[in-house]
């Protein structure tokens, strides 16, 4: 009985704990929330409140009427789309080389993509800037484009890999008995198990490109190409100083699509993260 | 050239953006087509057309910004100016990576004490040769002094913010204390008087001061020339030493004071940015906040109906009003095809008329004497002829050009002035701490 309780206890703790740590996550969405609704003057009210007592969509309309908020959106979506399908497309088969011929070469080529994560944007971006100038991609989409599948490849060649290594091996081998080519048995038995990892890493390039800003900075250079995270920067001064319900409201517009997102794959990408982890 | 340069860069960047940038190098030499500016392709057209980037933000700022563009295009269908929107967060960054690839904006929109490393790094045309006797005249060698490096000049400063008293004008009337004009401002012991009187009358839990001191460095150095401060002492042989002398106290040690002493300045804001402390001000907890110029727009966009509130100037010391400031500036970038196209367009944006429109719309000082004069800038409503009258005692923040500022100010002197406003440490301390510290740094930056 006393250890019925005491596991009671601990579960309740263990769900304390949890609401207290969403609760943290949750803060500061649901606080950009209720400043995109608050008024001018609600927003430097000494007495903040949750929920703004004179809701208003004027921050909303100020938004779409200072900038192009509908345009960058649509450049962002463009270029997160595109980089997000050929990230999968040239990851997958190299994924599948990582995990099913292993070797030095493989190893050294894992740890590379490891390694090459750590890299700061600052870093790279001047040779990337000089490379897409050569290839006359700057202040374009497809240059963007290339960049960030670029940037997303080595985690989604991560992600594709745990998935790859979760296909048993032995499905091949029987397709192979059952005299099926080698193309036949990646079409057939191996990607169709594979599905939900490509959806899921597709999402992730899809939400890295999405709120990207750094690159999409330095390589776009008129307004007409600008992404959504660049134009969200316009509501900001120097020194920190802010446009601060416009901002709210486009930032929260901005953040949907990425929770969505989210919300859909949040499964598959833990799954695909834990995939072949465990041997069976 | 090469070496000058390197000096530059070592300003600003740690060792991943000097690494960068070696990489860039690197790859401009391997890649050995990267054509610079001058071979960008021309339309055909015969039409010259500059890239003008912006950084104006407020609303306002960018219609006057644009208005003032398709004025220009519209009287000069030979020269077209695009108007492309830049962006505060990451500009330095940003305008790096363009100068390096030769694919920066002919017109350049930066802050002065960003300018060194471009202006030392070759990024920027020098000026002297392309701007007319009437711009150069009009603007005052105070304000030129914050765009020369070395023997040229490098911007065209023609927007500027002092730090003012932003104050709650019924908590002053209540409390009986004397209202400082600009003729007859504060001393900053009248101030810290003033202050205790202001405490008393408002009771418990309420300041009369909230100090937002996210940086230290600059409040304190900027605010420190009014008291005479100088704290960098530039040699005979060109080279900047630092020394902390009593007139370099006055100013950290009333804060300090305030805070911890007389307890009239909310320790709870040392650590706040300036839009941080607005609300406790609309709400009365703080009767004054000594925040930029520019501040006064959010404030009048989020004051409460009836907030009555008024614009004061700083307090004065031995020097005076006196206060740095890095204003805005203009620039021309160095490997622009058009240089003397950009100028004209220069010329014709920052003339006084259309610099006033500028200056309004950024709720900001103009540089310019001619536009400084105009009434539209004397009002008594929202403080801008209190600013004006300010505007004449302006200097270039003291270490904007010093070699090594940047890296003393985030390594020593910032942690530095927390700890000192915190009570953490002495008088002693901090005068250890940014002196011999400090000339370590800079010795590093000057051993040429």
């Amino acid at each position: 009985m006393s250890a019925f309780r005491t596991r009671g206890a601990a579960r309740a703790g263990q769900y304390a704990a949890l609401l207290a740590y969403l609760v943290f996550l949750a803060f500061p969405f649901l606080w950009l929330v209720s400043t995109a609704f608050k008024p001018a003057t609600e927003l430097g009210s000494l007495h903040p409140t949750w929920i703004p007592r004179d809701p208003t969509l004027a921050n909303f309309r100020q938004a779409f009427e200072e900038q192009p908020l509908l345009r960058a959106a649509g450049n962002s979506l463009l270029a997160a789309v595109a980089a997000a399908l050929i990230a999968v497309a040239v990851a997958t088969p190299m994924a599948y080389v990582l995990a099913r011929h292993r070797s030095r070469l493989t190893a050294a080529a894992t740890g590379w993509v490891v390694v090459s994560q750590a890299f700061p944007f600052v870093l790279l971006i001047i040779p990337l800037f000089l490379v897409l100038k050569n290839l006359h991609l700057i202040n374009s989409l497809p240059g963007l484009v290339m960049v960030y599948v670029v940037w997303s490849l080595p985690f989604a060649l991560w992600m594709l890999t745990g998935y790859v290594r979760a296909v048993p091996a032995e499905l091949e081998e029987a397709a192979a008995v059952d005299g099926a080519g080698r193309l036949r048995t990646l079409v057939s038995v191996t990607a169709p198990l594979l599905a939900p990892g490509l959806v899921a890493t597709a999402l992730f390039a899809f939400i890295t490109a999405w709120n990207e800003f750094f690159f999409a900075l330095v390589l776009l250079k008129t307004p007409e190409k600008q992404t959504l995270p660049v134009v969200l920067t316009h509501f900001l001064g120097a020194e920190g100083a802010a446009d601060l319900g416009p901002l709210a409201a486009a930032a929260f517009l901005a953040t949907l699509p990425s929770l969505v997102v989210f919300a859909l794959i949040q499964r598959r990408i833990t799954g695909g993260m834990l995939a072949g982890a465990v041997k069976s | 050239m090469r070496r000058v340069r390197r000096l530059a860069q070592a300003r600003r960047f740690g060792r991943a953006r000097r690494f960068a940038t070696a990489v860039a190098a690197a790859a401009l030499l391997l890649t050995g087509s990267a054509c610079t500016a001058d071979q960008r392709p021309d339309d055909g057209s015969g039409v010259v057309r500059l890239r003008f980037q912006s950084l104006a933000w407020q609303q306002e700022s960018v219609d006057a910004n644009k208005q003032l563009v398709a004025e220009w295009n519209a009287a000069h269908p030979d020269i077209q100016v695009d108007y492309v929107q830049g962006s505060w967060d990451s500009v330095h960054d940003q305008l790096l990576t363009s100068f390096e690839g030769g694919e920066a904006p002919d017109l350049v929109h930066d802050a002065s004490d960003d300018l060194a490393d471009f202006a030392y790094g070759g990024y920027l045309a020098d000026l002297r040769p392309l701007l007319s006797v009437r711009l150069r005249a009009d603007i005052p060698a105070e304000s030129w002094r914050t765009t020369t490096f070395g023997d040229g000049v490098y911007g065209v400063p023609f927007l500027q913010e002092p730090r003012m008293i932003m104050a709650n004008r019924k908590l002053l009337a209540d409390a009986g204390v004397r209202v400082p004009t600009a003729e007859q401002p504060w001393s900053w012991e009248e101030f810290r008087s003033v202050a205790k009187d202001l405490t008393k009358m408002m009771g418990g839990g309420r300041y009369a001061v909230a100090w937002p001191l996210k940086e230290p460095v600059s409040v304190s150095l900027n605010l420190g020339l009014s008291a005479g401060g100088r704290l960098f002492h530039r040699g005979a042989d060109d080279k900047v030493t630092l020394r902390f002398e009593d007139a370099d106290a006055v100013v950290p040690g009333t804060i300090r004071a305030m805070v911890g002493t007389d307890r009239t300045a909310s320790p709870a804001t040392l650590g706040s940015g300036g839009s941080d402390t607005l609300p406790g001000f609309f709400g009365g907890r703080y009767a004054m906040v000594p925040l930029g110029f520019s501040y006064r727009q959010q404030i009048v966009q989020q004051a409460p109906e009836g907030f009555d509130w008024t614009v004061l100037p700083a307090p004065a010391g031995a020097g005076g009003l006196a206060q740095g400031v890095s204003p805005q500036t203009l620039s021309i970038a160095a490997d622009s095809p058009h240089k003397k196209e950009a100028a004209a367009f220069l010329e014709f944006f920052l003339q006084p008329r259309n610099t006033v429109r500028l200056a309004l719309g950024d709720w900001m000082l103009p540089t310019s004497t001619t536009a400084l004069a105009d009434p539209a800038l004397h009002t008594p409503e929202f403080g801008w002829a209190t600013g004006a009258a300010v505007a004449q005692a302006l200097r270039p923040a003291p270490a904007q050009s010093v070699r090594g500022y940047p890296e003393w100010k985030d390594k020593v002197a910032t942690p530095a002035f927390q700890e000192y406003y915190s009570g953490a440490i002495g008088t002693e301390e901090l005068r250890r701490r940014l002196v011999t510290d400090g000339n370590r740094v800079l010795a590093r930056y000057q051993r040429d």
